[in-house]
């Protein structure tokens, strides 16, 4: 039988996506939690001749979904030709589960026994010989993190073999596995390890409160300051000086008022380019998204990429149950906010992870609107922190204020209840250096692939709205709510309507405008509100559906109304 | 003694006799390891009716409170 495709099945955080990237050299997201991956990827590996796609599926721990991310699992199984089930070696009893329930579905398998360079140290022995014999499929040790084993695994793929198993009843499988279990593993007693009683400190509250306040507070300190100091010491320097002579030398060579160098350069500043407001393609084009926004993409996926792998997001999840329950979600749900931050596309992605639809719904508006993302916080800083940083300040905290009443006025008014948390904790991982950078490098990659050509897209559109006169007519229809509701002026309109397209470009457009301090803090506000961006708009409205998008959208607009008119009447 | 694992004080060890509720929450349970006849310990819980957590084998649960207390343990006292 033809091989076409290989699917990498098994329980959440037993190591898929890490084999995956072994086996087919793609690039996928490997975090330390239970959840990592939510939809599948496909990749594509050499067997022999042929070259059959593999792919890397979101974790499950049966058969029957409980979520989203789970439901897109099972259902992928049909299509499969061959199964590898990737099993964490160091929790076989928990694992042998899926696998029996695979067995029984007279598919071919293989088992991936994984995590196999974690068994010593904990103390555990398999027989993995006698484990085959009894499965009755191939079964191979293997490391994600290194590729230990994963040519073997590749080199048994084309012997899996369906087992043409009965199917069990529940109770009856649990017996075999126990049965199993007891005849090809021993466990050796070990002492708790440093990170153990790390793991133990971080989950008890006493303890784990404070913990998560200073790895919270350490985690913003090396954001900002790696965040400023690739500003000042790198990307600055680097358009100040090396670039913005080159440009001036092009806006000469295309003649001082042509329409390429009005494109390409945009207006001068008093005979000077402003990259701030200049707005030209090579300028404030290239100047937003590499100077102003990449430096904090950068330190916020180094941070974020760091505290993932060590295995913290889990803990910070059960940690905020309690506060997640007022807003009719349970702590996981704190993982697409935090997400979020970085770029709202995967949060909105992330949302999977939560059980129902009640869940999804609040979760995905909450960080819509007060969840503004990195690219948005970098031009907030960059732009009012001009203006005093306690302004910037302002701005979070309002956000912040936000997100919980809107949490606990949507609780309030959506009928049902919110479910309770069930998540595995991982233990602690110390991160290493290569994947922490893999994955950045990664996270960096994807922003200058998409993000800036939408931000070039952003600029060379407001400079035809303003060509065509298009702002003019627009901004005379909204100039009562921009002007009375919100005391903005009505050239205001140009950054709302861009940010549909890039938050950062609209947040940038607010700059050349002389707002007051007041102004310039309503309009940030607003334009995280408002309506997502269209990346994250285009997710939320598969993720939830027409209806709901439609219900979330008009949440949306009102509040932006709404909190902006407030705030326009308070300060 | 059987009690629930709310009530389990931290570091206690006890074996499971018991997962009480629908077979939603039941098979939820037992697929992510926690079924009658494993020996558990407790490692924490968290005040105000919060999530317990505890230890299964080599791995630790998180189960929010509500799911904890249907889940009844036989420990030594
Ligand atoms: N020690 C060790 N760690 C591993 C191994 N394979 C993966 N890991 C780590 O285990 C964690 C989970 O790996 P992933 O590949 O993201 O797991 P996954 O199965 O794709 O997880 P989900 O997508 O959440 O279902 C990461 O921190 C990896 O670095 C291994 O063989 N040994
Ligand atoms: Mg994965």
């Amino acid at each position: 039988m033809a091989i076409n495709k290989i699917l990498l099945m098994g329980n959440p955080n037993v190591g898929k996506s890490a084999l995956f990237s072994r086996l087919t050299g793609a690039r996928v997201i490997i975090s330390n939690y239970p959840g990592t991956t939510v939809e599948f990827t496909q990749g594509y590996i050499k067997l022999g001749e042929a070259n059959p796609a593999i792919i890397d599926i979101p974790g499950t721990y049966a058969l029957e979904p409980t979520s989203k991310a789970e439901e897109v699992a099972v259902r992928m199984i049909e299509e499969g030709d061959v199964i590898i089930n990737v099993v964490d070696a160091t929790n076989l009893e928990r694992n042998l589960y899926l696998t029996v329930e695979l067995l029984e579905k007279n598919i071919p398998v293989i088992v991936a026994l994984n995590m196999w360079d974690d068994t010593k140290h904990k103390g555990i022995q398999i027989d993995v010989k006698r484990l085959e014999k009894i499965l009755g499929v191939p079964v191979v040790t293997t490391c994600g993190l290194t590729g230990e084993g994963v040519k073997e695994l590749v080199e048994h793929i084309s012997k899996a073999r369906p087992k043409k198993m009965e199917p069990l009843k529940d109770s009856e499988r649990w017996e075999y596995i126990g049965k199993i279990v007891k005849e090809v593993q021993h466990l050796h007693h070990r002492h708790h390890t440093f990170l153990e009683r790390l793991a133990d400190l971080s989950i008890r509250p006493v303890t784990g409160i404070p913990i998560s306040l200073l790895i919270m507070a350490l985690s913003f300190l090396v954001i900002r300051f790696t965040g400023e100091s690739l500003i000042g010491y790198v990307c600055e320097p680097f358009f100040e000086y090396v670039w913005a002579p080159l440009m001036m030398k092009l806006y000469h060579l295309f003649g001082a008022n042509s329409l390429l160098s009005g494109i390409l350069i945009g207006n001068l500043v008093e005979g000077r380019i402003d990259f701030a407001q200049s707005f030209g393609l090579f300028t404030t084009g290239l100047f937003v998204p590499l100077a102003m926004v990449l430096p904090y993409i950068i330190s916020f996926y180094l941070v974020l990429g760091v505290l993932e792998d060590f295995g913290y997001l889990p803990r910070l999840a059960v940690l905020a149950d309690n506060i997640m329950h007022r807003f009719g979600l349970h702590g996981y749900a704190i993982i697409p906010m935090i997400l979020g931050l970085g770029c709202n596309v995967p949060g909105a992605l992330a949302t999977r992870l939560l059980e129902g639809k009640r869940e999804k719904f609040i979760a995905a508006t909450m960080m819509a609107i007060a969840v503004p993302c990195m690219a948005q916080i970098a031009m907030i800083v960059g732009l009012v922190g001009q203006r005093g940083g306690r302004y910037v300040a302002l701005i979070f905290l309002i956000l912040f204020l936000l997100l919980i009443a809107k949490g606990l006025i949507l609780n309030r008014f959506i009928k049902g209840k919110s479910p309770e948390i069930l998540v595995e904790i991982p233990p602690y991982r110390i991160p290493h250096a290569r994947s922490v950078i893999k994955k950045l490098y990664m996270r960096i990659y994807s922003f200058i692939k998409e993000a800036v050509p939408l931000v070039l897209l952003g600029i060379l559109f407001v400079n035809v709205l303003y060509a065509l006169r298009i702002i003019d007519f627009v901004s005379g229809i909204f100039a009562p709510i921009l002007e009375r509701i919100w005391g903005l002026p009505e050239e205001s309109i140009g950054a709302l309507i861009i940010g549909f397209l890039r938050k950062d470009v609209a947040v940038g457009m607010l700059g050349p405008l002389n707002l007051t301090t007041k102004q310039l803090v309503i309009g940030s506000v607003i334009l995280s509100i408002y309506f997502p961006c269209i990346a994250t708009f285009t997710i939320l409205a598969k993720e939830l559906g027409a209806k709901d998008m439609f219900k979330s959208a008009l949440i949306m607009l009102t509040t932006a109304i709404i909190v902006g008119a407030l705030l326009n009447l308070i300060l | 003694m059987k009690i629930s694992i709310v009530e389990m004080k931290r570091g206690e060890i006890g074996k499971i006799a018991e997962i009480q509720g629908g077979h939603g929450i039941t098979s939820r349970v037992q697929n992510i390891g926690i079924r009658t006849g494993k020996e558990i310990k407790k490692v924490g819980s968290h005040f105000w009716r919060g999530p317990q957590t505890i230890m299964v084998d080599k791995f630790q649960v998180a189960i929010g409170h509500g799911m904890a207390s249907k889940i009844f343990v036989e420990v030594e006292r």
